[in-house]
């Protein structure tokens, strides 16, 4: 366990790293590029206002040539690709506006809803367990069935159980994402709900296995409590492989985060990009995916080194 | 019969550290058999009582008895349980939690898994003195480097900051006991506290344990293995089904074993049992049998010519027959390297060199990291040595490729330690039995596909039945699972398995390492009569010169990928040369 040992790794695990963002990036681009061309209907026509515009040849032509359309399709990803790695995402074809500023004002509310989400489910999961894991085999049964019914709920099922509830029979909360507050906990909990269970479900296990194993019997041995021996040792044991799955959850999150800003009528990146891919609006489109393609990649970053903090057996590989 | 009393040699003044009357111990509904019925013992301060037993014998739920973590679901019953005079018996769980640690100390089995492998151990033994103290953090880990170095652990600074697994095995060991005494408690409780060690490491460890003994502190010992505990205890109680069937001073119970129980396992006890001779006793064995003139003095090689009194010796075995090369396996200048995280090559297997003649045994001792296992692992083609050769019935084996070696394969067999993790666990034994007879069985000459081969083929279902006689398996245990098996079971499946392809070669890799005892003397009776039957040739690696000592005819002793010793056993054994090798015979456990 020597230092010098462990600091060379590091710069090349660093390098390694970052080769594997530029590539993930790379390959996000490149399928967008491409998949966006499966949707029906011709991009001249979309920006000029879609379909129902009537617009003439001529001005179609002269959109074209504008645009680049009438490039061979290489030229015009060998276009793109160049843009997207000078920084520059583009022009809207509908709104009109840079993409870049665009995509990055709707970021910080999507942010926010993914954020609080990820910590709700989290508490949920890490209360369902602990409690399910003490209280015998009922509370176990109870606990598990939770899990498993709060996994499997559809998000759109769910937003709108939630707005029946609280806001048309109990009046209690809006309905739609008002600012404030208030306006966060119905889009909060539809998203965190589902995910609480899935972590529950890893969570469990790995608890179970720890409460059971011959450390635990060393601390009560010593005199530590039940509640002591499940914070101070069973619990991060637990954590371990929920914090690495963490990243995914993030960006499972962002994608169910279409479905509530929609149901919600919330302003953010998920109707953005749903908006865009109704009017064929590709630089927008492919905007939103890159740079949720970098928010997944710098979570991911983020719960690697949370797991290596809780583990620390894999800093020594 | 349920109730031996137990009381200490010279009891000192006041009330003995623990006093034990009539507990009994049960689990789930009313009606069930307790697990421990009706035992009484005591322990006096400064004095060490071993609790020895076979697994199942309810010596573990004993110990967490003394220590009120029996369970939610466990039935405690007793006359008096006191520790240091005051009654534990139907204490609250916050007074219980009071007492662990600072009245009465636990220390497991290997600390790897009793230390939490994510916490650094200096956390782990501040832990008992933040429960039960008032001192405030740096006070705390002042008393943890002073605690380390009680316990033989210098560089406290360093070593506290460690994990358990950043630590060699007797080091976390050294951490798990310094937790455990941290707030010195009088009684500690050490269950199996060297299984799994390297002798050596064992030794040390043990007399750690007896150095805290003298300090006053009452101990008492749990443990499987007869011999380990004899080093230590001034009591022996021995376990059987619940309860303690025989009791009194360590060299009374050794020396004139009453119980046939106690005898068992002093007859089970390999080192300085000549080669031949049964360890597994029959548990109804009448009054023990002299030893001949020849045992005698193949026992006397060693030091411990006493036990053999109850051994029973065999003749010798039959000439092997004269088929093939008197040389079965012979390996020249084996050298094998790793290279380990940081870019340095670790020579796991240095210029490595022996010969296995035909229906003898070469024993490949030495401690963990030694280099056994990659030897075996050479041996057994599993992977490719970087210089040197490996030849198998005088044809080469290691220089060969894989498809080269496959009609040979079936000349050598194998068995692991870890019996369970080499099964498919969804497989029952006429399975795993079934497809290794298949898979290592003749072929079809037309297709090359096993002739074996389906579940209805009688010659393949007869030859199952013969694997498992000669094993010595009931055909009952065939639909079971291994996880069904006890442990002694699975590795005679294992070795049925290796025998599927008749080979002539056995590579056996620490083949009862992971048995108590009892059992590792009944597998070790087993492959010698196979090995008499069948005229195999054996490489036997083992950490445990006492099992090398007694199933081999010729010895090799590893060291750092080397081998530093390599001779016939009696003379290996009578006079060992390297200071390495005297220093691992002299760490062996043996009755007294």
């Amino acid at each position: 366990m020597a230092e010098p040992v462990r600091r060379t790794p590091a710069l090349r695990r660093l390098a390694a790293r970052l080769g594997g963002a530029v590539f993930v990036l790379w390959a996000v681009a490149t399928l967008t590029f491409f998949a966006v061309r499966l949707i029906p209907g011709d991009p001249a026509e979309a920006i000029l206002g879609g379909p129902g515009s009537q617009a003439s040849a001529e001005a179609l032509a002269s959109v074209r040539a504008e645009y680049g359309l009438d490039q061979p399709i290489l030229v015009q990803y060998l276009a793109q690709l160049g843009r997207l790695a000078g920084g520059d995402l583009g022009r809207s074809y509908a709104l009109k506006l840079d993409v870049g500023p665009l995509v990055l004002s709707q970021l910080g509310g999507t942010l926010v809803l993914a954020g609080l989400a990820l910590a709700l489910a989290w508490l949920i999961a890490l209360a369902l367990a602990t409690w399910s894991t003490r209280g015998g085999r009922i509370a176990a049964r109870v606990g598990s069935g939770l899990e498993i019914v709060a996994a499997s709920l559809p998000h759109f099922w769910l937003a709108t159980a939630l707005i029946v509830l609280f806001s048309i029979w109990l009046g209690v909360l809006p309905p739609i994402s008002t600012p404030g507050p208030a306006g966060l906990v119905l889009p909060v909990l539809t998203l965190a709900l589902p995910l609480a269970g899935f972590l529950g479900q890893i969570i469990r296990e790995p608890l179970l296995t720890a409460l059971e194993s011959p450390f635990v019997l060393s601390a009560l041995a010593r005199g530590e409590s039940a509640r002591g021996v499940r914070w101070n040792h069973a619990i991060r044991h637990a954590a371990i492989p929920a914090i690495s799955l963490s990243g995914w959850a993030f960006g499972s999150l962002i994608s169910g985060a279409v479905v509530v800003e929609t149901v919600f009528a919330r302003p953010g990146l998920g109707r953005t990009l749903l908006n865009a891919v109704t009017v064929r609006d590709v630089p927008v489109v492919i905007g939103v995916v890159m740079v949720v393609a970098v928010a997944y990649i710098l979570m991911t970053l983020l719960t690697d080194a949370a797991t290596r903090i809780a583990d620390p057996r894999t800093r020594a590989r | 019969m349920s109730a031996h009393p137990v009381t200490p040699a010279a009891g000192p003044a006041g009330p003995p550290a623990l006093r034990v009357r009539n507990l009994s111990v049960g689990f789930g509904r009313s009606g069930a058999d307790p697990v421990v019925s009706g035992i009484s013992f005591e322990v006096a301060a400064g004095e060490c009582l071993a609790i020895v037993g076979e697994s199942g014998s309810g010596k573990s739920v004993t110990a967490r008895t003394l220590l009120g973590l029996a369970g939610a679901d466990a039935r405690v019953q007793a006359d008096e349980m006191s520790i240091a005079g005051a009654s534990v018996l139907a204490l609250s769980e916050a007074s219980w939690r009071r007492r662990r640690g600072r009245d009465v100390g636990l220390v497991l089995q290997d600390a790897l898994s009793s230390l939490d492998p994510l916490r650094p151990v200096g956390r782990e033994i501040a832990d008992s003195l933040r429960l039960h103290t008032t001192l405030a953090p740096a006070e705390r880990s002042s008393r943890v480097l002073e605690l380390l170095d009680s316990v033989g652990l210098p560089d406290g600074e360093l070593r506290s900051r460690q994990r358990s697994g950043e630590l060699s095995g007797g080091q976390r060991q050294r951490a798990l006991i310094a937790s455990a005494i941290a707030l010195d408690p009088p009684l500690l409780i050490a269950d199996e506290p060297t299984t799994a060690l390297d002798v050596t490491v064992q030794a040390q460890i043990l007399e750690l344990l007896e150095r805290i003994k003298r300090r006053g502190t009452a101990l008492i010992l749990i443990s499987h293995d007869l011999a380990v505990v004899s080093r230590i205890a001034d009591r022996v109680a021995v376990m059987s089904n619940g309860r303690i069937v025989e009791t009194g001073p360590t060299h009374e119970v050794l020396g004139r074993p009453r119980h046939a129980e106690t005898r068992a396992m002093v007859a089970a006890v390999p080192a300085g049992k000549p080669r031949g001779t049964l360890l597994a006793a029959p548990r109804a064995a009448g009054p023990a049998a002299p030893a001949t003139a020849a045992a005698a003095a193949a026992a006397a090689a060693a030091s411990a010519a006493t036990s053999a009194a109850t051994a029973t010796p065999r003749p010798a075995r039959a000439a092997a027959p004269d088929i093939g090369p008197a040389i079965v396996l012979e390996a020249t200048g084996l050298t094998k390297g790793f290279r380990m995280p940081g870019g340095t090559r670790l020579l796991a297997v240095d210029d490595v060199s022996f010969r296995l003649e035909r229906g003898t045994t070469l024993g490949i001792v030495g401690e963990s990291g030694s280099g056994k296992t990659t030897t075996a692992r050479l041996v057994l083609a599993l992977s490719a040595p970087d210089h040197g050769e490996v030849r198998v019935l005088g044809r080469p084996w290691s220089s060969v490729s894989e498809q080269d070696r496959r009609p040979l394969r079936t000349s050598v067999g194998a068995i692991y330690q870890d019996a369970l993790g080499s099964f498919d666990p969804r497989l029952s034994v006429r399975d795993i039995l079934r497809h290794a007879v298949a898979l290592d069985g003749p072929r079809r000459p037309d297709t090359g596909r096993p002739a074996l081969f389906g579940a209805h083929n009688g010659e393949a279902q007869a030859r199952v039945a013969e694997l498992l006689d000669r094993v010595r398996l009931s055909p009952a245990l065939l639909d079971r699972r291994p996880l069904e098996l006890s442990g002694g079971q699975r590795q005679r499946v294992g070795i049925a398995r290796a025998l599927a392809s008749r080979p002539q070669i056995l590579v056996c890799d620490e083949p009862v390492s992971a048995l108590d005892v009892g059992v590792q003397a009944q597998v070790l009776d087993l492959l010698d009569e196979l090995q008499r039957e069948l005229a195999l040739s054996l490489l036997f690696i083992s950490h445990d010169l006492g099992v090398v000592q007694h199933v081999s005819d010729r010895v090799a002793v590893m060291n750092e990928g080397r081998i530093v010793e390599q001779a016939d056993a009696p003379s290996f054994f009578a006079s060992p040369t390297h200071p390495y090798t005297r220093r691992l015979l002299s760490a062996v456990p043996r009755l007294p």
